[in-house]
């Protein structure tokens, strides 16, 4: 087998047994880097001689047994929202463009005592706002899979990056579908933990009560064994909860039986693409022949939980992004005129559109005299919301969903109509203002060859079961195969009409 | 649209966001927040009356550290990103009269 | 003046924690030391930094809570506060607003005329300190130094109870010293590990609502609050009197010039956009929790001064004295423990303590001299080592830097001499030596016996034991 066609976990256990070695398979990286980076971008920052040392030092633990874990020796990708020590960290941003950390993210920090040998750090939209990856200031990244459309986002450089070949694994970052999405868009895998089960200590925040780190992996076993790593309780991060049990890769068996399976009808209404409707329902058939008991119920409340997410998100990002004022770190204005004209300046030149949106909005939903109705309502309604998933996972293991209304859409085709492009987001959003866990995967391609995400959601701390339930899937399912090279112009898509 | 912001508005939020708009983006500025509050709007919807705001997702309470110092002289380190910095300080544009 | 006037008074006041770390991350609070040498990516605001909530922090707020009679929140939060400015690294100050530690709490001051009064305690919350501008003239822009950010505070709100300076002054003392028992912060003005905003109103005597208040910032001795209270109180009254309002604003104190101006801009929007900060976990409070602290509380002043007065037979005015500081407490009590003399004891506090503070400028809180060393000085002058004149200038130098006083009158030869046949000798030629004075006391003159001794001791160098060297000149006489 080709060495770019090993999941990650099968490389490591090459290397382990000297069939290769570290160093080699990240040459083959760089290899496949050179050659399609330029049409992808999955990039910002690419660390080839750090990663060659970092990938000779590891081999070398590994041949002395020090290290032999799941994933040593494999190259990684990590989503620039997460510090590295060293390295630039941009968060796809022009405020942060000359940004290095001088500490890395604890999730980081797991995986290269695991030995991970880190490539670079992947494009995003900025501050991870934005679902296409368009929002970057780096410019946009392509799918893999058909390079006029967008990889979805916001860890999009992270999915594609995946896709394209050009690292084995990634971290991406969720606060609102930012790893389900566009791993459902790039035919990957890609898990959003519990609320708390993987440390915030380190990512740069954008919604601090829903960020949360994940997995984004070739396939359900990589996934595991990525979350076993970087899964920690850290004293760093208040919100970090301690869980004993986080043996993930022994839960990777092939076995649902019993498992009670709950598919939401209002998950399946209006704006839904056909294609994804009837892959997501084969999905679930497939499900209930390997012995799971699936049954439709109503989830209720899922038009609330946009207009509940953009406000507690900007509210949150509003505050978070404060910092960024060039007086400690990053970009500051050539010119100004006194400190709050350099706040001004600085802050209105370093930032996007879509960042500046949501910093408006969020201000103004925390302002004198709106708090109550805005921002207050939203927290109460995020309340409803979770006790709708409480009364929902009292009858159900899992929920079965898709992960997003579409496939992948053109380049440039979202970004015009900020409320379209936010329904985009009603399938993954309530996953995150309820701090459940959720995994995307691919469950079959529409009609212009494109993938399309199956969306299974589980109660807090029950990975194992879901990871169970994805493995069980992806063996049924079998080989998803790789992102198709085409080079020249797709189908032309139809327009996605009004949802 | 329900909710019509105003320049007062607009003005005032860039203050507190520390914003500085051009007319252009004042006035998609004015009609994005429009547009987001209509929607927001629809929360309304829902009677809240009695339902506690959660802040908090799960009930994790009382996470302390102990009174230890466990930080030693990073200064250096610190001070590394500073787009301005003098005698071991970052350098602000005057704040005093 | 037609009108008579009320000053209607509410303090916030600022406590700095006496804890070895900040209140969100493992760096120093220790003072003084080079700028941004106690800091670290949380206190910075670093990108991806978080905090977490020093345990002794809640502690010390708690405790404060209960010495005033507050009662304690049993589920609170921390808020945001956000504003820009460059002492504030991340522009959002972690304060609690919507959920502080204590509500409802109060104290009982002592007014003017003799009576007493309850100054209500509307609640007292945790925050976080900003860290320091400093103004460089040379490149006319200002330098950040955020070793106190992030040094905790407590910030204890009053109801609007107070009526005048003296009531103010007399809340403030209670305050200090309560929070001084407790251990929970050195609360000194002048250092700013204690600062009060005074928020002051005027309005017609007897009328039942409230005028318009003003903040005033920047008051660090009590002098300066007085001033501060007299100042506005004139100005709001000229005010009113001129048929002009009073503007709801915050006004910065210049002592110096005796007057104050308001701090506006039209960048400050006054609108600090709380919301519970995601980044920190709520604080349940146990009945647990509550018990442990409730038996770590200290003995306060009034239970202090009333143990002393039974267990020391000491004067009432010297335990007034005494208890009124923390320190001087802990010397008397640990200092009687060891020699088991209160009254002396006492003295040593009352009479030269007092005397040297005053004349050094030192407080009370930087007292160094240690109960082992004063009750050794104590021994020696009682057994006739040291005279009292040795003894008050070992006390000096023991006031200064502590040193051992029986190592120090060692070293320095300050031994009273008790060899009579030494002392007799000198007593002899210092006779020899002055017969107009021998000639004086013989003739009556009690009092030249003084200058004879004066002499004595001169010629001992200080050294004799006055009483020795009395009874012997009198055989010799």
């Amino acid at each position: 087998m080709a060495l770019l066609d090993m999941t990650a976990t099968e490389l490591a256990a090459a290397i382990k047994e000297g069939k290769t070695t570290a160093v080699d398979a990240l040459n083959e990286v760089f290899e496949r880097i050179e050659a399609k980076e330029d049409t992808y971008h999955c990039y910002v920052t690419i660390d080839k001689e750090g990663a060659l040392k970092q990938a000779e030092a590891v081999q070398r633990q590994i041949e002395s047994g020090e290290l032999s874990g799941a994933l040593a020796g494999v190259p990684v990708a990590i989503k620039d929202n997460m510090c590295i020590k060293g390295m630039l960290t941009t968060c796809s941003s022009k405020i942060l463009g000359n940004f290095v950390p001088t500490y890395s993210a604890e999730a980081v920090i797991n995986l290269q005592k695991a030995g991970a040998v880190i490539i670079g750090k992947t494009n995003m939209d900025e501050f991870a706002m934005g679902s296409t990856t368009e929002t970057s200031a780096f410019g946009a990244t392509k799918n893999p899979w058909n390079t006029d459309c967008v990889p979805g986002g916001s860890s999009g450089g992270s999915a594609a990056a995946i896709a394209a070949g050009e690292c084995f694994y990634a971290l991406g970052s969720d606060t609102g579908g930012s790893i389900r999405q566009p791993a459902a868009y790039c035919g990957i895998v890609g898990m959003k933990p519990t609320y708390g089960l993987v440390s915030r200590y380190g990512l740069i925040a954008y919604g601090s009560s829903l960020d949360q780190i994940g997995p984004m992996s070739q396939d359900v076993t990589d996934c595991a064994a990525i979350l076993q790593t970087i899964a920690s309780h850290d004293a760093k991060d208040s919100t970090s909860v301690s869980t004993q049990d986080t043996d993930y890769m022994s839960a990777l068996e092939e076995d649902v039986k019993g498992l009670r399976i709950g598919i939401p009808k209002d998950y399946f209404g209006e704006g839904l693409d056909e294609d994804v409707k009837s892959a997501v329902l084969h999905a679930s058939e497939i499900l209930r022949e390997k012995g799971a008991i699936v049954e439709e119920f109503n989830l209720s409340l899922v038009d609330y939980a946009i207009p509940t997410y953009y406000t507690i998100a900007a509210a949150e990002a509003s505050s978070n992004l404060e910092r960024f004022d060039g007086i400690k770190y990053g970009y500051r204005t050539k010119d100004f005129n006194g400190l709050h004209n350099m706040y001004k300046k600085t802050r209105s030149e370093g930032f996007g559109e879509e960042v500046k949106r949501r910093i408006m909005l969020g201000s103004f939903v925390l302002s004198s005299g709106y708090y109550d109705a805005y921002y207050l309502k939203a927290l109460k309604v995020k309340a409803l919301i979770k006790k709708a998933f409480d009364d929902a996972f009292s009858k159900y293991d899992i929920i079965l969903g898709p992960v997003a209304p579409t496939t992948a859409p053109q380049l440039g085709s979202s970004l015009s109509d900020p409320i379209k492009m936010y329904l985009g987001d009603i399938y993954t959003i309530a996953v995150n203002l309820a701090g459940l866990p959720a995994i995307s995967l691919p469950c079959g391609k529409d009609r212009n060859g494109l993938p399309i995400g199956l969306q299974l959601i589980g109660d807090c701390f029950t990975e194992k079961k879901l990871l169970r339930t994805a493995y069980t899937y992806e063996k049924a399912r079998g080989a998803f195969g790789k992102a198709m090279e085409q080079t020249g112009k797709a189908a032309a898509l139809p327009e996605k009409e009004g949802m | 649209m329900a909710n019509i912001i105003t320049d007062e508005t607009i003005d005032y939020v860039s203050i507190l966001a520390k914003l500085e708009l051009s007319p252009e983006e004042k006035e998609q500025a004015k009609r994005d927040m429009g547009r987001m509050l209509d929607y927001i709007d629809k929360l309304g919807e829902l009677d809240t009356e009695n339902v506690e705001a959660m802040s908090h997702v799960f009930p994790v309470n009382n996470v302390f550290r102990e009174d230890v110092v466990s930080n030693s002289d990073i200064r250096e380190e610190l001070l590394s990103n500073a787009p301005a910095q003098k005698d071991g300080m970052f350098m602000v544009p005057r704040t005093f009269d | 003046m037609g009108k008579e006037y009320e000053t209607v008074i509410g303090l916030e006041v600022h406590v700095e924690l006496a804890t070895k770390t900040k209140i969100f991350c493992g760096c120093s609070t220790e003072f003084g030391k080079e700028p941004n040498s106690h800091t670290c990516p949380v206190c910075t605001g670093m990108p991806g930094s978080l905090p977490v909530l020093n345990r002794q922090v809640l502690e010390y707020a708690i405790a404060v809570g209960l010495a005033t009679n507050c009662d304690i929140t049993r589920y609170g939060k921390f808020d945001r506060k956000n504003y820009f400015y460059p002492d504030n690294p991340q522009n959002y100050q972690i304060s609690q607003l919507y959920l502080p530690i204590c509500r409802n709490g109060g104290v009982e001051i002592e007014t003017k005329e003799g009576g007493k009064k309850t100054v209500g305690i509307h609640e007292i919350h945790m925050e976080e300190d900003a860290g320091k501008l400093i103004h460089d003239e040379w490149e006319d822009c200002t330098l950040v130094d955020y070793n106190r950010s992030g040094v905790p505070l407590i910030e204890i709100v009053s109801e609007p109870d107070m009526r005048s300076a003296e009531e103010v002054i007399a809340y403030l003392e209670k305050l200090r010293l309560i929070i001084q028992y407790l251990g929970a912060s050195d609360c000194k003005l002048q250092e700013g590990s204690m600062r009060a905003d005074v928020n002051l109103s005027v309005r017609e005597a007897g009328s039942q609502e409230f005028g318009t208040r003003t903040e005033m910032k920047n008051l660090n001795s009590f002098k300066a609050i007085t001033r501060a209270i007299e100042g506005e109180k004139e100005r709001q009254i000229d005010l009113l009197e001129e048929g002009r309002k009073v503007i709801q604003e915050t006004r910065r104190w210049d002592d110096a010039k005796g007057e104050s101006y308001a701090m506006r801009s039209k960048e400050d929007a006054q609108d600090y956009r709380y919301f519970p900060d995601p980044d920190l976990v709520p604080i349940v409070v146990s009945d647990e929790m509550l018990d442990e602290i409730r038996a770590k509380q200290p003995e306060f002043r009034t239970e202090k001064m009333k143990r002393y007065k039974e267990e020391y037979n000491i004067p009432d005015y010297d335990i007034e004295i005494i208890t009124g500081e923390k320190r001087m407490a802990d010397i008397f009590e640990e200092t009687v423990a060891v020699c088991n003399q209160p009254k002396k004891v006492s003295n040593w506090l009352m009479g030269e303590t007092l005397r040297l503070m005053k004349e050094k400028e030192v407080d009370a809180a930087d007292l160094r001299f240690s109960p082992e060393n004063l009750a050794k000085l104590i021994e020696l002058n009682d057994t006739g080592v040291i005279n009292n004149t040795v003894a008050k200038e070992v006390f000096e130098v023991m006031f200064d830097s502590d040193v051992s006083p029986e190592k120090y009158v060692e070293e320095h030869g300050l031994k009273s001499v008790n060899d009579e046949g030494a002392l007799r000798k000198t007593i002899e030629a210092v006779i020899a030596e002055n017969p107009q004075s021998v000639e004086d006391y013989r003739s009556g003159k009690e009092k030249a016996i003084g200058f004879l001794v004066g002499q004595t001791m001169k010629a001992m160098k200080g050294k004799a034991d006055p009483a020795m060297v009395n009874k012997i000149l009198k055989e010799l006489l």
